[in-house]
């Protein structure tokens, strides 16, 4: 069962200090790795907290796992990961001619790995 | 080129030793003009070449926080004048906020050797030293903006005026500034703090203090410390009809204590608020010429492209309404304001032809052309390059005359400029581009070509077309070293900064201190400029009382 | 811990925007370590305590250890034979090596950006666009009753943004500190920025600026209709609240991230607020502000637009600097496969660049210069290890709203500084480009910057 929802990367605190430590070591790869789903999707796609999934586009893909928000913090379809190395994997390099490419409300497709 | 030179056969123009069009020998040893030299020495042959002192811009807006926004605004003023590098020097692009390097360069391009940034403010004056290091040739200083400064103005407020005294004096150390500059003075606290409003008379009370009393206290605070240069000031109610009178109290209020008055063109307006203009030069010129004490510069106009960038926050928010064009507002906290945007002088426009108009009358009509010195305001009333045309208009009638025929005629009749016949003289030029700016600043090594001065030296072909010779010196020397021969550039130089260190007792700071803990954004110890910061610098004394 | 301690007062913490002054740091001089940072935050603390002295080389060239010279000498020589060079990043270091930068990029007639392009980038085109009324942070601690959030969250971005300058601390005309505000936060999700505001308004992905057009129309009197609500998740009559508290605050400030910087639209995003912002002017007294992520990303954007007119995005091709977003921004320029070189200082794009961009990064030569090894310093040809900027080395940086502050380091570092590396390039670049176009000049007399 694949869905497709928007993933939001942004700044966590944790990324944050993470980062401090050195990008190439575990704690920030895993930061980095930790994706954030509503809770009520979680349940529909099967998911348990902790479980991989696959986020895809037509960029790339990687593999991450996931963790549950309530529902009035983070709405259904959408989902926050802190950037770093696994979303700049579904980032397209098209920026319209701004230099910036789009780095927010990603559509990606969603499922679970096995 | 040498560390000795000695320049032949030119004609020199230096009205600070009474030289006007002679033939002489000048002689420049490290950097500096002496009596004589050896037979030996190196030499330039300027035969058929006129010799002024470089050129001292007293008034304009090329280096810190507000200019680099004005920069960043316009990347469309850039594009279209670009300024290739050269193995001696970095490109860098023009238009009327032109990239640093592009700035010393195109100045030394016009023979000036020294230029002051009008204004800046305190928190910013770190910022500006870091572009003029990036400003090449050019020696240059700057005026920190203090007439809206809270807590200076509270001290006024509190009778407190030694205190202010002190503190005044240490604002210009910590920022290593040349002298105080007063914009709209009082007028910065209705804009930011009641809703965009401004003050209006130079006797309305702003909580309790009018504009005349920050402008009193001062004129003479900075008088009785001796500084080189007086407050310079930019009236309130610029650009307003009427605004004359503004500018005669604000005259009348110094006395006979020196004040420089800043682009005094934009306030010699008559007519009511909220009617089209009329010209009051005339009103303004005769103040000027019967009162010794007082300098300007006077901010012509010039038709085309210039850039509005004003710490005068709601004169700018007025401008905007104009044009509707895009608008940078700052505020800096506790300290000023600050108003940037696009502007087109043009010449079937009413009020745009009265201001230029005025401009010259205030030239033509001046009495003593050491206190009425050259300046376009650069770039609010247009660009540094549009000098050698301004020159031309002030030396040939017949120019003026055609020029005239060109603008708004209705502005042109409400002036007296079609009967003004005068024609600057090179002498009268070489006062109001070099001789009256060095002396009005107290820069005595500046402006003239007498032994002991600076060997900054500008060499024009003598030529007809005035402007044709202002535009394109043959040789300039900077510091005694050639920059630009013929028509090159030959070298590079970093010009250094002059500041003043006027004395203050150290116990100020116990009582500045706590009102930066509770109303500034940044800690105490790190708001005063570094000596590190410095780089090549003079110490311009100041002559205590 | 040993007895060699040394405190440094007022020393500044760089690692985001918010560039705190106010660092007490105590300092264990024999084993080069900040043991104690006094009024930074979560970040600033992991910042102050990570960056102690590495064990690896100072200079790199394919992964091995060579002298600073020689890896000096291999980037002169790669950047001077590239056609289309590179440099880019520059948020994370100071003002005097971010002007080296541009000065190699200069002489190289190569192109320059900074990782402004994939941050605030679009808000500077706005601003060419638009223009923007602003202010320094201390004006909203003194006067700002109206303190509106929108794409942003700086509790985990910008932890004491709320609490040194802008909702927290009491002001000259602001006795009661927070009481005396209304905290106004727009975001997608819910952030752990939401708890500080007092009207939290949450709005669909991608729509902001259909909800900051509305709000300009609302502003200057125009009616809209209820349908907005279906078309954005907000309320015609949270709306109508919002412009209302906005026309009648006495001093309003309307700071801005990445939620409309980085999704579509982008810099019309930022200009929509912007011109909200100038709009409101009609009636009170309001200011904007990007909320810049890096320590230094402001004082890239200054160096770069007083050097050459333009703030990120610059060409010298033609020896003269050219703008171009799109054209020589990093990511396109990585992208599309121009840049046949690349120098990247103080910054990681193989980490968060997009991947086409990371493709090319690893089929040309890359100079790194970083205080820690990256994805970046991990690929490059010659890589430096620097010294970090405000724990070892001096200089100067720029806090988002532009306020220049100099730096006060707490122990010396065996590496050398970016400044030094950069002129070092400098110069070596120079004599090369010369010796290519037969210039003899003395270089002495000469003090060309």
């Amino acid at each position: 069962m694949a869905e497709t929802m928007i993933l939001v990367p942004g700044r966590s605190s944790k990324q944050g200090t993470a980062l401090n430590k050195g990008k190439l070591k575990q704690e920030y790869l895993s930061i980095t790795s930790t994706l954030e789903m509503n809770s009520d999707d979680m349940q529909r796609l099967g998911l348990e907290e902790g479980d991989s999934v696959r986020l895809s586009n037509e960029v790339g893909e990687t593999v991450v796992s996931c963790k549950g928000r309530k529902p009035e913090d983070l709405p259904s379809g959408m989902l926050f990961i802190p950037y770093g190395p696994p979303s700049s994997q579904l980032m397209a390099s098209d920026t319209a001619g701004t230099g910036m490419p789009l780095s927010k409300n990603i559509e990606v497709l969603v499922e679970k790995v096995a | 080129m040498a560390a000795t030179l000695r320049i032949v056969n030119g004609k020199i123009y230096d009205p600070i030793n009474n030289i006007d069009g002679e033939v002489q020998d000048i002689c420049i040893e490290d950097g500096r003009i002496v009596k004589s030299l050896p037979d030996d020495a190196t030499r330039i042959d300027a035969q058929g070449m006129v010799i002024m002192p470089g050129g001292v811009d007293i008034h304009c807006h090329i280096a810190g926080p507000k200019v680099n926004a004005a920069r960043k605004l316009q990347p469309e003023d850039h594009r279209r004048d670009p300024h290739p590098g050269t193995p001696f020097t970095r490109s860098g692009t023009g238009g009327t906020v032109p990239s640093t390097f592009a700035t010393g360069y195109r100045y030394a391009t016009l023979g000036y050797t020294t230029a002051m940034e009008a204004a800046v403010t305190p928190i910013g004056a770190r910022h500006t030293l870091e572009e003029f290091h990036d400003t090449p040739v050019i020696d240059k200083g700057f005026y920190v903006l203090l007439g809206n400064n809270i807590f200076l103005l509270n001290l006024l407020r509190e009778g407190r005026k030694e205190e202010f005294r002190q503190a005044v004096a240490w604002w210009v150390n910590s920022t290593k500034a040349y002298t105080v500059k007063l914009v709209n003075p009082g007028g910065d606290e209705p804009w930011k703090g009641k809703k965009n409003s401004n003050v209006s008379d130079i006797d309305e009370k702003i909580d309790d203090l009018s504009p005349r009393q920050i402008i009193e206290a001062f004129i003479t605070t900075v008088n009785d410390m001796g500084f080189p240069h007086p407050p310079h000031i930019h009236c309130n109610n610029l650009g307003h009809s009427g605004n004359y009178k503004t500018t005669l109290e604000t005259m009348r209020t110094a006395g006979d204590q020196r004040a420089h008055l800043a682009h005094i063109q934009f306030h010699s307006y008559g007519g009511e608020l909220g009617k089209n203009p009329d010209s009051k030069a005339a009103e303004i010129i005769e103040y000027v010429n019967t009162h010794p004490n007082i300098t300007c510069d006077v901010g012509q106009v010039m038709f085309g492209k210039a850039t509005i960038m004003t710490a005068d926050a709601p004169l700018a928010y007025v401008l905007r309404g104009l044009t509707d064009n895009k608008w940078v507002n700052v505020d800096t906290e506790c300290e000023s304001g600050c108003g940037i945007l696009p502007f087109n002088y043009q010449e079937h426009i009413y009020m745009h032809s009265l201001q230029w108009a005025i401009g010259l009358e205030l030239f033509l009509m001046s009495e003593d052309p050491w206190r009425v010195v050259l300046s376009t305001d650069h770039p609010n009333g247009g660009s540094f390059m549009h000098y050698p045309k301004l020159i031309k208009l002030l030396m040939d009638r017949g120019f003026r005359k055609e020029e005239i025929s060109r603008v708004n005629q209705k502005a042109i009749a409400k002036t007296a400029l079609p009967d003004l016949d005068r024609e600057y003289t090179l002498n009268e030029i070489a006062i109001i581009t070099r001789a009256g700016p060095a002396r009005a600043l107290g820069l005595k090594h500046k402006g003239h070509l007498g032994p002991g001065a600076d060997a900054d030296i500008t060499i024009y072909d003598e030529m007809d077309d005035k402007e044709m010779m202002f535009n394109a010196p043959r040789y300039v020397i900077k510091s005694g070293k050639a920059i630009i021969a013929d028509h090159e550039f030959v070298g590079d130089h970093i010009g250094k900064l002059l500041h003043i260190t006027p004395e203050y007792d150290a116990k100020i700071e116990e009582i500045v201190q706590p009102f930066f803990e509770n109303y500034y954004s940044i800690e105490f110890d790190n708001y005063a400029v570094a000596d590190s910061y410095l780089h090549d610098h003079e110490i311009v004394p100041t002559t205590n009382k | 811990m040993s007895e060699n301690i040394k405190i440094v007062k007022h020393a500044t913490c760089t690692f985001c925007g918010c560039v705190c002054d106010d660092m007490d740091l105590t300092v264990d001089l024999d084993e080069k370590r900040i043991i104690k940072a006094k009024n930074a935050c979560v970040l600033g603390r992991a910042w102050f305590a990570e960056h102690t002295i590495g064990d690896w080389p100072i200079a790199m060239i394919d992964g091995k250890e060579v002298s600073k010279e020689e890896a000096i000498e291999e980037a002169a020589q790669t950047l001077v034979k590239a056609k289309f060079p590179i440099i880019y990043g520059l948020s994370d270091t100071t003002c005097e090596a971010q002007r080296q930068a541009v000065a190699i990029t200069d002489i190289i007639k190569g192109t320059i950006d900074t990782t402004t392009s994939v941050c605030h980038g679009p808000s500077g085109l706005a601003f060419q666009g638009v223009g923007e009324s602003t202010m320094s942070l201390g004006e909203v601690k003194n006067r700002a009753d109206l303190v509106i959030y929108w794409g942003g969250n700086p509790a985990a971005s910008h932890p004491r943004h709320f609490t040194r300058y802008t909702v927290t601390p009491k002001g000259m005309f602001i006795p009661n500190g927070k009481k005396d505000r209304t905290v106004v936060l727009v975001d997608v999700r819910k952030t752990p920025s939401v708890p500080v505001a007092d009207i939290f308004i949450q709005l669909k992905p991608g729509k902001d600026f259909e909800v900051l057009w509305a709000l300009r129309a609302l502003v200057k009197g125009k009616k809209i209709d209820a349908s907005i609500e279906e078309e954005t998740g907000v309320s015609l009559t949270t709306l109508e609240d919002l412009v209302d508290k906005m026309k009648n605050c006495r001093y309003g400030v309307l700071f801005f991230g990445m939620g409309l910087t980085m999704t579509r639209g982008r810099h019309f995003n930022s200009g929509a607020l912007m011109a909200l912002t100038t709009d409101l002017n009609e009636f009170t007294h309001f200011v904007a502000k990007p909320v810049r992520g890096h320590g230094n990303v402001t004082g890239a954007d200054n160096v770069l637009s007083w050097q050459t007119g333009y703030p990120f995005g610059v060409n010298f091709n033609r020896g003269y600097p050219r703008f171009n977003p799109g054209e020589f921004t990093t990511v396109d320029t990585l992208s599309r496969g121009d840049a046949d070189a690349a120098m990247f200082i103080a910054s990681d794009p193989a980490s968060n660049f997009p991947k086409a961009a990371i493709e090319h990064m690893k089929k040309i030569p890359v100079i790194s210069l970083d205080t820690k090894q990256t994805e970046t310093s991990k690929l490059a040809h010659v890589a430096f290890a620097t010294s970090t900027y405000g724990i070892n080395t001096a200089g100067t940086v720029y806090r988002m709203d532009d306020v220049p502050i100099t730096m006060r380091p707490a122990f010396d570092s065996p590496y050398p500084d970016d400044e030094e590396i950069l002129t070092a390039i400098k110069k070596r670049v120079r004599e090369l480009v010369w010796a290519k176009q037969g210039i003899k000049i003395a270089v002495g007399e000469a003090r060309v910057a």
